[in-house]
């Protein structure tokens, strides 16, 4: 479904993803983890189509199709979605109208009929249900003064009334208390189908004894310098760092 | 290369939606002003001479002023000898009910999208049109007659009820407010007329629909709404004009009395043709409002949603004298291209525990200029009272302006006045975390926009509010790249 190729790119000049390749397949989960300032967020922002990244070398196919040519909203409306690092606060309006306004122009781009008001609200509680979202939190103002936990479970039910095919989930953890990791983690997981895959950038090992992924990558220095299945994680929990990044950094000045 | 840059660079205005004329016969004034064209408009109107002698002597303090400079808007000066200061319509015989006004004048609103017909039955909107210079029809006359409340055309307001004409016509705004209040005084030609008694709230919304639609003439609407002790009433105002090349002059008066325990709260939606892209044409919108809360606990509401205009000038104010009385501005103004605003306030404490409220949001793009002017005064008896300001610039791209004056001029100690300013930009982030939801960069932009405007929206009748929405983002379309 998704096919990154030798992927460079940077800002202001300053390369930051030097050469990425990786392989997604429908019904797949992987997770990137790596150290602080490798460039996840970077990848996932190229990804999403963020304009301040300029991709110097390399292609990225979704479901087939050269993704980076395509404006940020169409990538959306073709299923690409990005839960944030750090959602961005829109004062004055509502994740309810905000979504109404995101959904409806997702399904104009796919030829559907907008969804009505009665509709629109019975998707919204089947989907609140899924992350146990308050709904008061969904008329107040999108991100403003929500907490860091509100913020990112407020993505996760924007992921779920979205229902993309490909799902980037940047540190959606952090900020998460317990209880909330494992809701958030099961809503994440029963969006889950053969139909669609998830990459989930995070730090801890933790969010992945909930969502078990197929493939684990470190990113280190703009790479993907390592892979393996979910074992490479417990070992990362256990070991840090350092081993990878002196095994990189030895045979880079060899 | 920012957004913002692109802003500038993808600069187009979107299309005037209500830049089209009718041609159909009209009643005109010969061209220029003088004492003879006053009478003219008073003969024409049938007018007693009371009301002819009020203009002469306006007319008469007109031409010793100067037109005021002291705003932050530039424009070249208007000739005023060569506006034509009275066209009407012409009607074989003055409509009873709005099933004898002209088909054509009705399909003029139609395509204004204010089917009067819809707006009786759908909104139940109580709705008087001044076309050019006329009012053409009110409906929901009777129901509001049996309330006692009196919905008519200022013209037939000086026939049927010259008693309370003359008791507050320029009570509130006198002749000799200032330059453009004098000349609406010497030669305007219709207007709306409101009182609502005693006691009585009105069930219904009242709103008028202004549109000038002749080439060369001036529009001087006269608004009085007078509301009785313990009252209330919900009044709107539209307005719209054909797209010209030459700049059309509007120069209207509002003055709304408010007695004990009353409430007014006034609605407009300003739309009127702001010129072209390049700036040329559009209307100039000199306007006069101001409400007194005459009686104790009254209270007068000022909403505005300005989106037109290549220049305004407008600052809806409150006197408010009564104790307890309450003033509150909200405005949100928006400048694309080159458009000019000077738009704010004044808000004059005479009376003990008097409370007013400002909120301010401006929005400017292109190479547009904005600007707030407010005054809070607190006189000296003025015990007690408060004032609260919240002023916001929003700005697109960089070639905009937006500006700030707020005055304060306090002769009380005890009063508590705070002043709050915001400029920002919609962020690039923004409008990203929107593109990656699906939404198109234009639907970004006005859903930022409505949301930043919202405190003032609010505070719109309902199907307003809509309507506003959408003027928002029609007036900002294309102005992100
Ligand atoms: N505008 C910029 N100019 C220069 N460097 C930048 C800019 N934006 C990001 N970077 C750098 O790019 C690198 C990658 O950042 P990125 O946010 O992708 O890291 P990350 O792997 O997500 O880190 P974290 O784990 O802390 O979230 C960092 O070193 C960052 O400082
Ligand atoms: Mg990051």
């Amino acid at each position: 479904m998704l096919s990154i190729k030798n992927l460079h790119a940077s800002i202001e000049g300053t390369p930051i993803l030097r050469g990425i390749n990786l392989e997604v397949k429908a019904g797949e989960v992987h997770a990137i983890m790596g150290p602080n300032g490798s460039g996840k967020s970077t990848l996932a922002s190229v990804l999403a189509g963020r304009e301040e990244y300029e991709v110097t070398e390399g292609e990225v196919l979704f479901q087939g199709k050269e993704l980076l040519p395509l404006s940020p909203e169409d990538r959306a409306r073709k299923g690409v979605f990005l839960a944030f690092q750090y959602p961005i606060e829109i004062p004055g309006v509502s994740t309810t109208n905000f979504l109404r306004t995101a959904l409806n122009q997702v399904r104009e781009y796919r030829g559907q009929e907008p969804l009505d008001a009665v509709k629109f609200l019975s998707l919204m509680k089947e989907k609140m249900a899924l992350v146990e979202i308050d709904q008061k939190l969904l008329s107040r103002s999108l991100n403003e003064g929500f907490s860091g936990g509100e913020k990112k479970r407020n993505e996760i039910f924007q992921m779920a009334m979205l229902n993309p095919i490909l799902s980037i989930l940047d540190e959606t953890d952090s900020g998460l208390d317990i209880d909330a990791l494992r809701i958030v983690s099961n809503g994440v997981n029963k969006l889950k189908s053969d139909k669609n895959a998830t990459i989930v950038v995070t730090h801890y090992q933790r969010l992945l004894d909930y969502i078990v992924p197929d493939f684990v990558h470190v990113l280190y220095k703009g790479r993907i310098v390592k892979s393996g299945t979910k074992e490479l994680a417990l070992e990362l929990e256990e070991k840090g760092y350092d081993w990878i990044k002196e095994e990189v950094d030895s045979t880079a000045t060899v | 290369m920012s957004k913002d840059n692109q802003i500038l660079e993808d600069l187009n205005s979107k299309e005037y939606e209500h830049g089209w004329s009718v041609n159909f016969e009209t009643d005109e004034a010969p061209i220029g002003l003088n004492e003879d064209i006053i009478r003219w408009i008073s003969t024409k109107k049938e007018e007693p001479s009371w009301l002819l002698d009020w203009r002469l002597k306006a007319f008469k303090i007109w031409q010793g002023m100067t037109e005021p400079n002291w705003s932050n808007v530039n424009y070249l000066k208007m000739d005023l000898q060569a506006l034509r200061f009275y066209s009407a319509p012409k009607q074989s015989k003055k409509p009873k009910n709005i099933n004898e006004v002209d088909p054509e004048l009705i399909a003029i609103y139609e395509r204004l999208g204010i089917s009067l017909n819809e707006q009786k039955r759908l909104q139940g909107i109580a709705i008087d049109v001044v076309l050019d210079s006329v009012s053409v029809a009110t409906t929901f006359k009777e129901t509001l007659g049996k309330l006692g409340i009196i919905f008519c055309s200022f013209s037939e307001a000086v026939k049927e009820h010259p008693e309370l004409i003359q008791k507050y016509l320029g009570l509130v705004v006198p002749m000799t407010d200032n330059y453009y209040a004098a000349l609406n005084a010497a030669v305007f030609s219709d207007g709306s007329f409101c009182y609502i008694p005693k006691g009585v709230r009105c069930p219904m919304e009242l709103s008028t629909y202004f549109r000038i639609n002749a080439a060369n003439t001036g529009q001087f609407e006269r608004t009085l709404i007078v509301a009785d002790d313990s009252s209330y009433v919900s009044y709107l105002e539209g307005c719209t004009a054909p797209q010209r090349d030459e700049n059309q002059l509007h120069a209207a008066v509002v003055e709304i009395y408010a007695g004990a325990h009353a409430e007014v709260k006034y609605s407009t939606v300003q739309n009127w043709f702001p010129g072209d892209k390049d700036g040329k044409g559009g209307i100039y919108n000199f306007v006069t409002k101001r409400g007194i809360c005459a009686g104790d606990h009254s209270k007068i509401s000022w909403t505005q949603v300005e989106t037109g205009s290549a220049v305004t000038w407008k600052y809806p104010s409150c006197i408010l004298k009564g104790d307890y009385s309450i003033g509150e501005f909200y405005s949100v103004a928006v400048t694309n291209n080159f458009q000019q605003a000077d738009t704010g306030t004044k808000m004059i404490h005479i009376g003990k525990n008097t409370k007013s409220r400002i909120v301010s949001k401006g929005i400017s793009a292109g190479k547009s200029q904005n600007s707030y002017r407010g005054q809070v005064q607190v006189m000296k008896r003025a015990h007690n009272a408060r004032n609260f300001s919240q002023c916001d610039s929003l700005l697109m791209g960089n070639q905009c302006g937006a500006h700030t004056f707020p005055y304060i001029d306090i002769a009380n100690p005890s009063a508590k006045v705070e002043h709050e300013a915001t400029t920002s930009k919609i962020g690039e982030d923004q409008i990203f975390y929107c593109n990656q939801r699906g939404i198109a960069t234009e639907d970004a932009v006005a859903l930022i926009v409505n949301g930043y405007a919202k405190e003032v929206l609010n505070q719109l009748p309902m199907e307003f509010a809509v309507e506003a929405q959408k003027l928002l983002a029609l007036t900002l379309e294309g102005s992100v790249g």
